[in-house]
């Protein structure tokens, strides 16, 4: 990444972030909406503080360029993927938040952008994105896959004695 | 590069915009995870409840009977006759908001039908069009409307997405109590054969059988002596089991899921390990073997129905008083409603400890006494011989179960329990412990698995408050004292903070417990070693 | 129903309501209908209609002592139970009603102290919300209270006394009353919080708006009765003292504000019984509330309980009796 874009995107840092940040919470019900943009403490609110801090992660963790390691982002990324995952999302809606930035920050910086002829860096900025797109891709992925896993293993658990009972009174092995 | 080519995100969610049309025009929308499948016809044909059919929540057709509005309407009536909290209910809320933010789906999801004032609403709407006069004249106007079909898909869904938890409750300035409403709401979906089979089949499988999986007596004693059998290797000690013993003097009734399902098995192993070290004259019962009551979730003619059969097994069996276990919603029933529907139970005697001579005062009149108050005083008394240091290994939180908090103000004992049993106890935030906690997400009958989304949505801030102490203070292991917790719990922590075990208080105090003749523990009811660590490594 | 069409509904109708007083004595001089006659309909409507719905709510049963536990409940002597929150006793429910009715209890859990995390603050619109009740309610009383010299031949000294601390600062002349302004600026208040919060919006009927337009102009067109077009009070007490002797006369000279001022008043007083407003009553007889919490200690009778189809251990122990036989289980016959 330039130096020119790097300036501008930390300069315009909290405009990019509070305009993705919106983007993010329009895709809740009004109502829905201003309770989780609210700024009540993360136990009253733990939706919107769980997107408000990620993304402020996950932008800081962008602007890390090369040195960026993946797993340091995991888990930020896990924080919002996780809760959409389980709202009333399709999964193109789960993880569409991540290309918001992108029109957080084209919206934001686009005289800038135009001025400064900074469009091919922001291309390599913008496959970074990309790639955070694809990392929310596995993680939605993981997120539902648990479902199923945790729908198994309840339904094993609800009758789990009844069944290790009648294995042990039928001489059958207990585990299969 | 042209910066125009790139979706923009109101383009690239079409059918997401959240809906601008006002709530009374908004139709629910029956998306898979979020709805509970409805209930067999068997299961209605039991307990002869109306309507009894195969039908689809997702279907057009809900196979109604052709009067289905004159019904509800009829069965509306009636309850406002007979229950002032509804008729109240329905009258004076102003609509100030203040529960709004306090109900976990809506927290979860931001769905605005889940603020409490809009779930009571979808009742209210209707209330206001048939038995109010200005409502009739005004109309629309007045926030009236018809009761068509949408609306009745509308109740379905939103009153089997209430938990009837009654955090709502705690802030309403006039004690507007949620719960009520989708308890009534759900009576009236019963009248015309609108239920969920999670609900209707325990209920059932109760009735005939007297616990909610639907085990027959012999069942039931191989599965305890199973838990014998178990308690045998990680102690050497065999411990009593009375069942159906007549004249014995105490009668324990708790939920069967902790017979069958872990993790409340290692609850129902540390019942048997302290009633055995007591030397306490109780019994089991096969007949009274369920503590849980679904009938909370259908109706108060359901409710009364199950619980009948708790005064009837303790008349018959002669026992002096009943010790309940730990359960959540049971203890809504044990403590609010069973004493008025099928009390007086004279033939019982006021408790006393027959340990400590402790009078339980509070219980005088049902004779029932919560296994936490027992406990509790047994410690306090100095009865008990523990070793907190052997769950060194778990770093505790409580979660307090709604009922037993907001119904029954039972919330120092457990945590008195639980202080001299572990030594590592760490609470969660203050605005979700005690009165204000988070529910589950899984009360009421919704703990299947087809709602799952539902679920892990309307848990998630219980989850987050316990990520948080977990975060803080390496807490792994989430106590409460409920079945149904114990399930759902589960399933979510899996979810949300997968490296928290849920677990029971009389797991812990069976860990804790020093038994007479035990030979050295070093395996706690989970057959792991105290110390956490493999066992070759303390050679 | 979109939101601001039951804004837009409500405004209309509470300025139809102005209009009609305004037309009734200005163009028709229907004074005596505006100044006598709807007032005492309105009271009429106001005490048959009060004292119709509470006795409509207290004549229905409470089948089941429910009260919601707001803090320990009473059970081992050693453990400290929570007198208010979950009472045991007749004092500690009436303490609770009274905090609820007075303190507005429940409304200011909200407030409770948060764990405050991380650089973000905290909102507090709920801790608003409670002060903005506690304003409108008090400023509401200290008003009606102060209106009570209108309708004594001597005015009682504490109304006086009302009066002056109420009047205090003295701001501009006539003193305008710090009430008024608590008043004003609480209904404002509560108004702006409707319109601006959107699930405030979304959840608020024309029968939300209505009351609180209708209160704001009462008190509008009180405030412009005394600072702007002044109407002689000794004319307004010579009304009022009629009315309460029942030989009403009108006096000659009062302005058209206060009919607007009066009819307001008598819509609200006739609107009361059929609205919201009953809250004032109906918070006393809520049962999650007004119960103590000894569910378990004392007896509790629901005068319409009915026997239920059960099934009895007897039928249990006839479709089980062998297999129980088998496992051990004693059984009643053999």
């Amino acid at each position: 990444m330039s130096q020119t874009l790097e300036h501008l995107l930390l300069k315009k840092r909290s405009a990019i972030l509070k305009r993705w940040l919106d983007l993010i919470f329009d895709t809740y019900p009004a109502d829905g909406r201003s309770f989780f943009a609210s700024r009540r403490n993360r136990i009253a609110n733990p939706v919107g503080g769980a997107i408000v801090d990620g993304v402020d992660k996950l932008f800081d963790w962008l602007m890390q360029g090369e040195k960026s390691d993946v797993r340091d982002i995991c888990v930020f990324l896990d924080n919002i993927v996780r809760i959409r995952a389980v709202q009333e999302f399709s999964a193109s809606h789960s993880i569409g938040f991540v290309f918001f930035l992108k029109h957080a920050i084209r919206e934001t910086l686009d005289s800038e952008l135009r001025k400064e002829q900074l469009h091919e860096d922001l291309l390599t900025f913008e496959s970074k994105i990309d790639s955070l797109a694809l990392l929310a891709f596995d993680n939605y992925s993981q997120c539902r896959e648990q479902l199923h896993q945790i729908r198994a293993a309840e339904i094993r658990n609800r009758t789990s004695r009844l069944l290790e009972r009648a294995c042990q009174k039928y001489g059958m092995p207990s585990e299969w | 590069m042209e910066l125009d080519k790139l979706p923009k995100p109101e383009e690239m969610q079409i059918d997401l915009t959240p809906p601008e049309s006002g709530w009374m025009d908004t139709p629910v929308n029956m998306r898979d995870g979020t709805y509970s499948y409805p209930a067999a016809a068997k299961n209605l044909k039991i307990l002869d409840m109306p309507n009894p059919r195969e039908w689809s929540v997702t279907a057009d057709d809900w196979k109604l009977p052709q009067n289905w509005q004159e019904i509800i309407l009829e069965g509306f009536k009636e309850r406002l006759e007979k229950y002032r909290s509804f008729k109240l209910f329905m009258d004076i809320c102003v609509r100030c908001g203040a529960c709004a933010d306090k109900c976990h789906f809506f927290i979860g999801s931001g769905d605005p039908k889940n603020m409490p004032v809009l779930r009571a609403e979808l009742l209210r709407s209707v209330y206001r069009k048939n038995f109010s006069t200005l409502g009739r004249m005004l109309g629309r106007f007045s926030g009236s409307r018809e009761l068509t079909l949408p609306v009745l898909k509308e109740w379905f869904y939103y009153f089997f997405q209430c938990t009837e938890c009654r955090r709502c409750s705690v802030y309403c300035p006039y004690g507007i109590d949620t719960a009520e409403v989708t308890m009534i709401g759900r009576e009236l979906l019963n009248l015309v054969g609108l239920n969920i089979n999670w609900v209707i089949e325990p209920v059932a499988n109760c009735f005939r059988t007297g616990n909610h999986l639907g085990i027959p007596p012999h069942g039931l004693i191989d599965m305890w002596e199973f838990m014998v059998d178990d308690i045998e290797d990680i102690t050497g000690i065999k411990v009593d089991l009375p069942v159906n013993k007549k004249g014995a003097e105490i009668l324990f009734v708790t939920p069967s899921g902790d017979y069958f399902a872990d993790p409340g098995t290692y609850t129902c192993m540390g019942y048997l390990m302290l009633f055995h070290e007591l030397g306490l004259d109780y019994t089991w019962s096969t007949y009274a073997s369920e503590g849980g009551n679904f009938g909370l979730f259908t109706s108060h003619e359901m409710i009364k129905r199950l619980n009948a059969k708790i005064y009837a097994e303790a008349k018959r069996l002669g026992v002096k008083w009943i010790i309940g276990g730990e359960c959540g919603h049971m203890w809504r029933v044990m403590h609010q409603y069973m004493e008025t529907m099928n009390g007086p139970a004279d033939f019982l005697e006021e408790p006393v400890s027959p340990i400590t001579g402790t009078k339980f005062e509070n219980s005088k009149q049902t004779k029932m006494v919560h296994i936490t108050e027992f406990t509790s005083d047994l410690i306090r008394n100095g009865k008990l011989k523990l070793d907190p240091s052997r769950n060194d290994r778990f770093r505790v939180t409580y979660h307090d179960s709604c009922n037993p908090a907001r119904a029954a103000g039972l919330m120092e004992e457990p945590r008195y329990v639980l202080r001299n049993v572990v030594n590592n106890f760490f609470e969660m935030p203050e605005n979700s412990i005690r009165e204000h906690t988070y529910c589950c997400g899984g009360g009421a009958g919704l703990g299947n698995d087809e709602n799952l989304d539902m679920r892990m949505r309307g848990g998630f801030p219980r989850a987050n408050a316990v990520r948080h102490v977990r975060d803080k203070h390496d807490v792994n292991r989430l106590i409460c004292m409920c079945a149904i917790d114990r399930a759902t719990l589960t399933a979510l922590m899996h979810y949300w903070a997968p490296d928290v075990e849920v677990g029971g208080i009389h797991e812990l105090l069976a860990n804790a417990l020093i038994m007479e003749g035990e030979h050295e523990r070093k395996l706690d009811l989970r057959g792991e070693p105290f110390s956490g660590e493999e066992e070759d490594e303390d050679v | 129903m979109n939101a601001w069409f039951s804004v837009f509904t409500a405004l209309v109708a509470v300025i139809a309501l102005v209009l009609l007083a305004m037309l009734g004595v200005e163009t028709i001089g229907l004074k005596s209908i505006f100044g006598v006659i709807i007032p005492y309909v309105a009271f009429v409507i106001f005490f048959v209609g009060v004292a119709y719905r509470i006795i409509g709510w207290a004549k229905v049963p409470v089948p089941f002592r429910i009260p919601t536990t707001g803090g320990q409940g009473k059970s081992l002597p050693w453990i400290k139970a929570s007198y208010t929150d979950a009472p045991w006793t007749t004092l500690g429910v009436i303490l609770r009603m009274a905090l609820e009715v007075l303190l507005f209890r429940s409304l200011f859990r909200n407030t409770k102290a948060e764990v405050r995390e991380g650089p973000r603050i905290t909102y507090a619109s709920a801790q608003w919300l409670w002060l903005a009740g506690i304003l409108f309610h008090y400023s509401f009383l200290t008003i009606i209270l102060r209106h009570a010299r209108f309708f004594f031949e001597n005015v009682p000294s504490f109304v006086e006394m009302l009066s002056s601390v109420d009047g205090f600062f003295q701001i501009l002349v006539p003193t305008l009353f710090l009430s008024d302004l608590a008043f004003l600026a609480a209904v404002t208040y509560l108004f702006l919080r409707r319109v601006v919060l959107p699930q405030m919006r979304y959840i608020s009927l024309p029968a939300d708006y209505f009351p609180l337009f209708l209160i704001g102009g009462i008190g509008i067109s009180g405030v412009l009765m005394r600072q702007v077009w002044k109407v002689d009070l000794l004319k307004v007490k010579e009304l009022t003292m009629g009315w309460f002797t029942f030989h009403p006369v009108v006096p000659e000279g009062l302005g058209t504000i206060f009919y607007v001022h009066v009819f307001l008043v008598s819509c609200l007083l006739a609107y009361i019984p059929f609205s919201k407003i009953m809250h004032m009553g109906g918070v006393f007889l809520s049962p999650t509330r007004n119960l103590a919490n000894v569910n378990r200690s004392e007896r509790y009778v629901n005068p319409w309980n009915y026997p239920v189809k059960v099934h009895t251990y007897d039928e249990y122990e006839d479709e089980f009796r062998e297999k129980m036989k088998e496992a051990g289980i004693p059984v009643d016959k053999e």
